[in-house]
């Protein structure tokens, strides 16, 4: 079984602004400074796809509509 | 009444006003909306589609200024729907900026101009002070549109169709460009109201309705090289308009020896003195042009070929004279007579102007 | 948002269809992206894409055109109320909104606005105010903050020079043809959850055909104001929501027509 990844970002829209960053309540979303994307920017990662909650606020205030959130499956609440 | 159940009937003999009859003749040719804003002397424009809009079930909106109505205008007519706004002198030079913006995003519409003194505020007499501003541009950037003048009720209400057609045909704004004295004067006229058949669009803001890709009319186009593009379209279709409708009218121009050039109602002075002038021997003939730009240039080099000059006859300090210059590049010795502020001149000043030219 | 199944994840969330599929030429961290996705997401779950004509502004907003799938028609500068009036009045069964700046809709456009809103118009004006001309680089706006420092305030805007904020959706609330008038913000999640939800009803509103509509967003601008997108939030957060209070300012139509 595959490990269940809750987010796909658009990093190729990503402009690295971290606003998601600051907003996240579980502090697991980071830039990953070791891309640059095509606009020239670090985009945004999932530093600990465990910890992340699909609660949704990156999404929220993502002015670039980069997340796609998914529900966690039950049976992979432990 | 119907439109087509108007030009079916035989056309009977009516008194009517000048701004009354442009406003009519907008309503017969299926005009469906109306912007405008208060200004002496074409009110009775808007106050008649005041009352004939509503009635016809159309749209007619008194704006907070030219600047709302010209705006109102741009939205209404990306629509594609037939699109006439009226103002005077000082409100053209506020609807200025969405005339540069309707030429620049292609959105067709005609605008009436009774046109009164200026600069400024100046007065509410008749003029021909806006020549330059409707034939040169009134907005920033390189546009031209067509400019129809007529000189009588009667051929006001025939150009009120041709204009919308033109902008339709062109998808470009068009001024129909009157003065005060036609806007308030009162004459019979046997109305030939026409309705444009409407043309097929693809152009225009009508919703997807999830049918089809979104349109955008816009006249922004950042990139450099789009923009030039964008702009060599226009002047092709500049190009084109001006070699397909030149429109103009001569008087007894065979045998002339002076020709006097003149537009709306310094052309009806100019017929009174050539008439006079006839009936003593002086041979004037009339040339006048009905389209101000696209100005008749070889029609008129044609037409004076071999004339002993030319008078041209402006109720303005001289505007289109520019114009007959230009187009006459020295051939013959070009004259100019010009009344400002609302005076018109007599017809024998006219003919005593004409008189000189040929006096040994 | 429809809920479906892609590689056996539940989407919960996801970009709007109501969106052009294009990455945006607005600054990191700028409140437009967040506003204009907001309107998309109200524009699929009210299914108004394909019935909607929209009217762009002068500014920063002014390729508005290029994000979203539906008709658009440009405005000069501060005029898209008059061109949304004659878009509605000639097509009275479309959903016709304008999306104005602080710059375009709170000085150059003050004209057509309020008489828009006099005229009680169904539209509804989506107005982003950020303090700041963001586009020419800067400058002070009807909308800056006392002592703010913009390239044409740089000491600050001061009173006697330069006058106050305009309170502008507070004067449009006055006006009987507006049938809906609020603020909200996009600082905080919290409050982006909140902006949808005055934009749902201004749009719903205007669908009522219950007059003239709409809706402040107080957002930011990173680049103009010197801050990073983070910082820039938490001022609108701390500072400009006390000159600018949220909230609803006025719904006739919930009040019902006699305070018409």
């Amino acid at each position: 079984m595959t490990h269940f990844v809750p987010l796909d970002i658009a990093t190729d829209r990503c402009k690295g602004c971290e606003l998601c960053i600051g907003a996240c309540p579980h502090h697991v979303l980071a830039l990953d400074e070791s891309v640059v994307n095509a606009l020239g920017y670090h985009p945004v990662t999932l530093t600990d796809p465990d910890e992340c909650t699909s609660c949704v606020i990156c999404a929220r205030v993502c002015p670039d509509t980069v997340f796609t959130v998914y529900a966690r499956p039950k049976a992979d609440v432990s | 009444m119907s439109a087509m159940a108007t030009t079916q009937l035989a056309p009977k003999r009516v008194l009517m006003k000048g701004n009354e009859a442009m406003a009519e003749a907008a309503i017969q040719a299926g005009c469906d909306a109306y912007f405008g804003y208060p200004i002496t002397p074409q009110a009775e424009i808007l106050e008649l589609m005041a009352r004939r809009m509503p009635e016809e079930g159309r749209v007619f909106i008194q704006a907070e200024s030219e600047l709302g109505a010209i705006n109102m205008a741009l939205g209404a007519a990306a629509t594609g729907a037939r699109v006439l706004v009226s103002s005077s002198s000082p409100g053209i030079s506020l609807m200025a900026e969405g005339m540069s913006y309707m030429a620049g995003s292609e959105v067709p519409m005609v605008l009436i101009n009774v046109m009164r003194g200026g600069p400024g505020l100046g007065s509410i007499g008749p003029s021909q002070s806006d020549y330059f501003q409707a034939v040169k541009g009134h907005g920033h950037g390189d546009y031209k549109v067509p400019v129809l003048a007529p000189a009588s009720i009667a051929e006001a209400v025939a150009l009120m169709a041709d204009a919308f057609e033109l902008a339709e045909r062109y998808r470009t704004p068009v001024i129909v460009l009157a003065d005060g004295t036609l806007g308030q004067a009162m004459e019979p006229v046997s109305p030939a109201y026409r309705d444009p058949a409407r043309l097929q669009t693809d152009w225009n803001l009508t919703s997807t309705n999830g049918e089809r890709e979104p349109r955008v009319v816009r006249s922004l186009h950042l990139r450099p090289e789009e923009l030039q593009e964008h702009n060599t379209h226009l002047q092709a279709k500049f190009a084109q308009i001006a070699e397909r409708e030149v429109r103009f009218a001569t008087e007894r121009i065979e045998d002339a020896d002076i020709v006097i050039v003149a537009y709306g109602t310094a052309a009806r002075i100019a017929r009174t003195a050539m008439e006079r002038g006839r009936s003593k021997g002086l041979r004037i003939g009339i040339f006048r042009p009905i389209t101000l730009w696209p100005f008749p240039t070889a029609e008129l080099v044609a037409a004076t070929e071999g004339k002993r000059g030319i008078l041209t006859v402006e109720l303005s300090s001289g505007q289109m004279v520019e114009d007959v210059r230009l187009a006459i590049e020295g051939r013959l010795p070009v004259h100019f007579l010009g009344r400002q502020g609302g005076v018109l001149p007599s017809p024998n000043e006219v003919l005593e102007a004409c008189r000189k030219m040929v006096a040994p | 948002m429809t809920v479906q199944l892609t590689d056996n994840r539940r989407v919960i969330y996801r970009r709007p269809d109501a969106l052009q599929d294009k990455s945006t030429h607005y600054c990191p961290g700028c409140g437009h992206g967040i506003v204009h996705r907001l309107v998309a997401e109200l524009f699929d779950e009210m299914k108004l894409t394909g019935r909607t004509i929209g009217v762009g502004s002068v500014g920063c907003s002014v390729f508005a055109y290029e994000y979203f799938k539906t008709d658009f028609v440009e405005s000069p500068h501060g005029r898209a109320p008059a061109v949304a009036t004659g878009v509605r009045r000639v097509q009275p069964d479309k959903f016709v909104f304008t999306y104005q700046g602080d710059g375009d809709l709170a000085a150059i456009g003050t004209a057509e606005i309020v008489h828009a809103a006099a005229r009680g118009e169904n539209i509804t004006a989506i107005f982003v105010n950020n303090g700041i001309y963001g586009m020419t680089g800067g400058q002070m706006a009807p909308t800056t903050l006392l002592g703010q420092k913009t390239t044409s305030s740089p000491l600050g805007r001061d009173p006697v020079l330069a006058g106050y904020p305009v309170p502008i959706t507070e004067m449009l609330a006055l006006v009987p043809g507006t049938a809906y008038a609020a603020r909200g913000s996009v600082a905080t999640p919290q409050l982006v959850g909140r902006a949808k939800s005055l934009l749902k009803r201004a749009f719903e509103l205007q669908e009522a055909k219950a007059g003239f509509t709409i809706v402040e967003i107080l957002s930011n601008c990173p680049v103009g104001w010197g801050m990073t997108a983070p910082a820039s939030m938490e001022h609108v957060e701390k500072d400009v929501i006390g000159t600018y209070p949220l909230g609803v300012l006025v719904d006739r139509a919930k009040a019902g027509p006699e305070s018409k």
